[in-house]
């Protein structure tokens, strides 16, 4: 029933979405598909730390792994684009694996620098071999609509169905993951690990797994951003990415996938609206790029302050349609703010200063 | 106040909200979209001014770039576009071009070639710009070549020297400017070969495109045996201390570079630290010897040193294709004098603001050219027709089948802060076994108006 549900629900999507791709300008449609890439990288992100409790910072790393293997298998193998996607989504995934292994031995702040590492780290492979990866000039990603749509049919609106498409089979399948058992195991995990073994829940297990499921995103992401872009470089993938990503999630509300959609809409449209809005006030090319920067900030204080649980949790508090799920504050923040076990952090949940 | 905390919201509201809000997004990105282009009809004989093509209007012509204005490339070369944009205001204030003005949006890479694809695809379909002018860089420009020419959208005078905006028969609407690095690499080696035979030669070069295109050219006059190091390095990572170890430990007693300022100021203090000190040869994008000497004081400074910009400047060697800012009687350093104190006197008269009037120049003489109306096909066509020699001391190249940009150069050596010439121009070709000539052309003066002439 759930599954049945959330494709109608993504059936209307993709119907409004096809329609409105036809509507607007071509570099609408290239934002679209912009805020659709990085919208699957932030939800897998925020399943990972709102609902297992884990936190990365390096989740820009899994992008790069999604985007290079995009651009190696599209240049040498020139398999069909949904192909070369699944791809990213499994090797990224294998990448997750890995790590993940040694992620569901560290914990708060160790699991932070951890991911930190990845995230520093991975992007100068690029430069090591640079006779794969291209360097510092990175790799081309060109794809054509397929013929059948006829010459004239614009490539931005093309990029926007490929890559909202994927997006929404991306949350579909993490809508129905969050819902089922092992979301529900999840939870249960981030609330208190020894109270979800004690219950015969295997806490490594789960915990590995949800980095998979994140990796995978990312690197699904990862791909999109490179078919939308037409580049996969290293310069792309830096710390700044993945404390976007992060950025992203936190602005949106941890654990919901609509906040992925709010945060993914600020990093795309905050940056080039502000620098636009700069410039026609006269600021000179270096200041007006500095402003989105600044904005970020004032952006992220202002919603932590009037909605500590992101804006999903504020408009959810606004329409009054249900209160917070309890995900306001996920476990990896608890060594940061409290000394308290995390079975007690529930009563931690208050919404704001009370 | 507080609400349960185990209260959740019902499937079905999520689902609805999911759905309803994807396409409450879809209508947020959708609004305010930007104006529509119209489509180049002929230009016309008629006088009076159209809409010719997109990106022009009765009154204005719109072009787009992007530019490092902030990263590891913005020193110096930051400075480009806004000397542009002021030779374009001259321009303007002078009756613009056939009456129109040029309205020149440039936007911040960072020097990434991600941030570039976004950025020229905003300049290209949301703000409609005719051409894309004097883009910046070898890695950010390759980034959207394609696209450029897939939309057929002039991609004119781009500032990197790298040979790939040669390609006519895949990329006609892409096109040069200043001397390709390959051309460079030949002039400067030739000057090596005569001058410091029998040394040891060391090669200091950025691992793209732009440092391998200017090897191949060096590597076309000097004889392999004498080159003893070969170092690359990536703009991302400023610590070049294992590279300039090895080209000390080879025994380089020559060092030519192709490296862009902060790299070139990097090189010349690590060597400092290790008491290695060869002759620096460095190729024009990276020699500026005002940026050179503030770049230095500041890294120094961020040391905790302080040292004499232009004294650690003194002596390096170098070419140029413009004319040298040291000569006040040229016509030209005049015109680009006069302009700078009246539009820019914030920044330094420096090499890149001299760089970006100059290619100012040239984009407004291919705009004469390709007439009152025109279409983007009439400008491809102007500058495939060829240019006369403008501000650079050597004619250009251009034609139907070549792109390359300005075809010769003069060595020069860096005396208390400016480019003292040392020889003649010399001109060449991109091939291997093609000479290194004197040039045979004289260059033309600037016209008195300092507009060229429709």
């Amino acid at each position: 029933m759930t599954l049945a549900r959330h494709l109608a629900a993504a059936l209307v999507a993709a119907v409004v979405i096809a329609l409105l791709s036809v509507q607007l300008s071509a570099y609408r449609d290239y934002q679209l598909a912009e805020v659709a890439a990085y919208l699957v990288a932030v939800a897998g992100l925020t399943v990972l730390i709102g609902l297992s409790g884990q936190i990365s910072i390096g989740h820009g790393a899994f992008m790069a792994i999604g985007g290079y293997t995009t651009a190696l298998l599209l240049t040498h193998l020139g398999w069909p684009l949904a192909l070369i996607l699944l791809g990213s989504v499994v090797v990224a995934a294998g990448g997750g694996a890995l790590f993940g292994l040694a992620a569901a031995r560290l914990r708060g702040p160790y699991l932070a620098g951890a991911t930190l590492m990845l995230a520093v780290a991975l992007p100068t492979v690029a430069d090591q071999y640079q006779h794969l990866f291209g360097g510092d000039q990175g790799l081309p990603v060109t794809i054509t609509a397929p013929g059948f749509l006829g010459p004239t049919f614009p490539p931005t609106r093309w990029q926007a169905w490929v890559t909202a498409g994927s997006a929404l089979i991306a949350l579909i399948l993490l809508a129905n993951l969050t819902r089922s058992r092992v979301g529900r195991s999840w939870r249960a995990v981030r609330d208190d690990e020894v109270a979800a073994s004690l219950s015969g829940l295997n806490v490594a297990r789960l915990q590995v797994l949800a980095f998979v499921v994140s990796a995978a995103c990312a690197g699904l992401g990862g791909g999109l951003l490179a078919v939308v872009t037409g580049i996969v470089a290293p310069g792309a993938y830096t710390l700044t990415l993945s404390i976007a990503l992060l950025t992203a999630a936190v602005l949106g509300g941890f654990g919901t996938l609509p906040g992925a959609l709010w945060g993914s809409l600020v990093l795309v449209l905050v940056p080039t609206y502000l620098t636009n809005l700069g410039a026609s006030h006269g600021l000179s090319g270096a200041a007006s790029s500095s402003v989105p920067i600044a904005a970020y900030g004032l952006i992220l204080i202002v919603v932590m302050l009037v909605f500590p649980a992101g804006i999903q949790g504020g408009l959810r508090r606004l329409f009054g349609s249900a209160a917070v799920a309890p995900t306001a504050r996920p476990r990896w923040l608890i060594p940061f703010t409290s000394l308290r076990r995390p079975a007690q952090s529930r009563e931690n949940q208050e919404e704001g200063p009370s | 106040m507080k609400k349960s905390p185990w209260t959740r919201p019902t499937r079905r509201s999520r689902v609805a909200a999911l759905a309803g809000l994807t396409a409450a997004a879809v209508v947020v990105a959708g609004c305010s979209s930007g104006g529509s282009g119209g489509s180049g009809t002929p230009s016309s004989k008629s006088t009076a001014l159209t809409a010719s093509a997109p990106g022009i209007t009765a009154q204005q012509i719109t072009i787009g770039s992007h530019q490092p204005l902030t990263g590891v490339a913005a020193p110096g070369y930051d400075e480009i576009a806004p000397a542009s944009n002021a030779y374009f205001q001259y321009v303007n204030a002078h009756g613009g071009i056939y009456g129109r003005k040029i309205v020149y949006k440039y936007l911040n890479d960072q020097y990434d070639p991600t941030v570039t694809s976004t950025a020229v695809h905003q300049l290209v379909l949301q703000d409609n710009v005719f051409a894309i002018f004097d883009g910046l860089g070898t890695p950010t420009h390759l980034a959207v070549v394609k696209f450029l020419n897939a939309s057929k959208v002039p991609d004119v005078f781009v500032a990197s020297g790298c040979e790939c905006w040669n390609e006519t028969a895949t990329e006609p609407y892409t096109t040069g400017w200043q001397i390709d690095y390959v051309r460079e690499g030949k002039i400067l080696g030739n000057y090596i070969k005569q001058h410091f035979s029998g040394k040891k030669i060391g090669y200091f070069y950025q691992g793209d495109e732009f440092g391998q295109d200017g090897v191949k050219g060096l590597d076309d006059e000097l004889p392999k045996s004498q080159v003893v190091a070969r170092q690359s390095y990536n703009p991302a990572v400023t610590n070049i201390a294992p590279q300039i170890t090895a080209l000390k430990a080879a025994g380089a007693q020559v060092v030519v570079s192709f490296t862009v300022p902060a790299f070139t100021a990097l090189f010349k203090l690590g060597s400092l630290k290790l008491n290695y000190n060869p002759q620096l040869v460095v190729s024009d994008v990276g020699s500026d010897p005002i940026t050179l000497a503030g770049l230095l004081e500041a890294f120094a400074k961020q040391g905790g040193a302080t040292v004499a910009g232009n004294q650690l400047t003194q002596g390096i060697i170098t070419d140029g294709y413009l004319p040298s800012l040291g000569s006040s009687s040229n016509s030209w350093i005049q015109l680009f004098t006069k302009i700078h104190s009246q539009y820019l006197s914030k920044l330094p008269l420096d090499g890149n603001v001299a760089f970006g009037m100059a290619v100012a120049y040239t984009f407004v003489q291919a705009m004469f050219k390709a007439g009152r109306n025109p279409t983007r096909q009439d400008l491809m066509n102007a500058i495939n027709g060829g240019l006369p020699q403008g501000p650079s001391v050597a004619p250009y190249a251009y034609s139907k089948s070549n792109h390359d940009g300005i075809t010769g150069a003069y060595m020069a050596v860096v005396k208390n802060g400016a480019l003292s010439e040392t020889g003649p121009v010399q001109v060449t070709d991109t091939s291997a076994t093609g000479a290194v000539t004197a040039a045979g052309s004289t260059p033309a003066a600037a016209p008195a108006s300092g507009i060229p002439s429709p």
